[in-house]
Order: C-alpha cells, then sequence, then structure tokens
C-alpha cells in the first residue's frame, strides 16, 4: 500500500465557548482558551491519500490537483480567519481542534467524491497540529 | 510486537518522465517536476518484530544503518537517479515510486526471523511524504 501525505500549513483565530453554559462555567472549563477576543495557532494539515500508484503516471495524485482541492474546501474560508465569526459550521459548534478535524474531514470527503467519484486512490486520514505540541488524527473511514 | 524507526538523509536530483509519452505529454503532466531538480530526501525506515529476550532488541541498529546505507544512501546520495541510478533509467522516479524501490532493496536484508521490514517513509520535502508498505 502506498499512501502520500501533503502537509498545509494555515493561521486561524478562535474561542473555545459552549453557548449553552453560563460565562462562569465557560471560564472555569476552557480557562484562557475562553478569553473574549480569541486567540490564535499555526495549524497544520496534513492530507494523506492511499491506494496503489498508477504505473504510467507513477504517483497516486497530482500534488497540484490535491492542493487545489484542500485549498477550494479547507484553506479558503478558514486560513486567516476568525473562525468563530467566519467559519458557517462553527456557529452553533464549539471550535476545539477536535471539532475542526471532523470538520476539515467531511469537508474534504464531500469535495474528494465530488472531484474522484470513481477513482480507486482514496482519502486515508488527516492529521491536524494546533501547535507543535498538540495533535488530532482521523481516519476517513471513521467518518 | 514493538516498531523500530531509523531515519537516514541523501541528496539526490531526478525528473519525471514516462518514456512511453511525447515530451509534450510529460511537460503537461509533471510541470516543473519534468526538469532535472533535486531534494533532501529523508528516509525514515521501520521494522517490526519480538523484542529478543538475549540482547533486548529486535535488530542491531548498527546493522539496520549499515543495510541503509549499503543499499540505498550510499549509492544514490549526490546522484542523479534517472541517469546514474537503475532501475531508474527505466521507472519514473516519483516519490511513490522511489518509496516502493527502498522497500524492495531494503526487504531481503531487513526480513528474518522474529523481524520484518513493517513500512517506508520518504520525505521529498519536509512537507511531503510517501508511505510504503506490503500486507504481511
Amino acid at each position: 500500500m502506498t499512501r502520500l501525505t501533503r502537509r498545509y500549513p494555515f493561521s486561524a483565530s478562535h474561542r473555545l465557548q459552549v453557548d449553552a453554559l453560563s460565562a462562569e462555567e465557560n471560564r472555569e472549563l476552557f480557562g484562557k482558551c475562553n478569553n473574549p477576543y480569541g486567540h490564535g495557532h499555526n495549524y497544520v494539515l496534513e492530507v494523506s491519500v492511499a491506494g496503489e500508484a498508477e504505473p504510467g503516471f507513477g504517483m497516486l495524485i497530482d500534488r497540484a490537483d490535491l492542493d487545489q482541492l484542500v485549498r477550494n474546501s479547507v484553506l479558503a474560508d478558514i486560513d486567516h480567519r476568525d473562525m468563530n465569526a467566519d467559519v458557517p459550521e462553527f456557529q452553533d459548534l464549539n471550535p476545539t481542534t477536535e471539532n475542526l478535524a471532523l470538520v476539515i474531514g467531511r469537508r474534504l470527503c464531500r469535495a474528494w467524491r465530488r472531484q474522484y467519484p470513481a477513482s480507486a486512490v482514496r482519502l486515508s486520514r488527516i492529521r491536524l497540529e494546533e501547535t507543535g505540541r498538540n495533535s488530532f488524527e482521523l481516519q476517513m473511514e471513521n467518518l | 510486537m514493538v516498531q523500530i524507526t531509523r531515519k537516514a538523509e541523501f541528496s539526490a536530483s531526478h525528473f519525471l518522465r514516462n518514456p512511453d509519452w511525447s515530451d509534450e505529454r510529460n511537460r503537461e503532466t509533471y510541470g516543473v517536476e519534468a526538469q532535472t531538480h533535486g531534494h533532501n530526501w529523508v528516509l525514515e525506515v521501520t521494522v517490526s518484530g519480538a523484542v529478543d529476550p538475549t540482547h533486548g532488541m529486535i535488530i542491531d541498529l548498527k546493522e539496520l544503518k549499515e543495510i541503509m546505507h549499503e543499499r540505498v544512501v550510499d549509492v544514490w546520495d549526490h546522484r542523479h537517479l534517472n541517469h546514474e541510478a537503475p532501475p531508474f533509467n527505466e521507472i519514473n522516479p516519483t516519490t511513490e515510486n522511489v518509496a516502493r524501490e527502498i522497500w524492495n532493496r531494503l526487504q531481503p536484508e531487513v526480513d528474518r526471523p522474529g523481524c520484518r521490514l513493517h513500512s517506508i517513509r520518504l520525505y521529498e520535502t519536509p512537507d511531503l511524504y510517501v508511505d510504503y508498505s506490503e500486507a504481511a
């Protein structure tokens, strides 16, 4: 099995906040991550595709095509944005990095199915770094 | 079952070309990758097995290092893969194909009772890597 992984750095701001909880409960639960104006991270998204390289082409996927898919479906409205304000999914969802990984995973699955409906190569996993010490991994077949 | 990973680096140039295609189709398909250029390749070799109760290891890491150097690093470092590193005179040296070739070179040397080659990870750049493994 061959799996190709590409890394996409992006920067975004978030504030952890659950509207159903009181201000006090939010502060207690999320600490400085609940500070009112939000804070930012340099995230790194890893996107992996797996299968067997097509013999003539010698690649699993054209890198530029993968870049474009990730750019259009994820980075376009998340990179250099305030996720609480600018990302539709986070209008009623707490933008923890766990939830961000799920949002990104679902977007990529939809975009992949649209662009490669019959491909033997599959989207296999994503890994999302919030900081150099924090990362979240999602197997696409579990979505 | 324990896995252990050893890392090595080599620098080599390549270009991407399918010999069955016209120059134009190669240029269209591979873009700047169709021109000679180089990378600092980073190779991670993972072996898996049981820890031997007498010496406390899966494989002697010095031996693994020697295998990686003899079969890959020393023969490819500071070389042009297409011109100087068969089979890449015939096989298109995409990162996918280079990873598989490394697997083919290392597996017969690494596999032994209690120890198997588990996977190859090959970084073409820090932001692009390929994992290769064969289901046991």
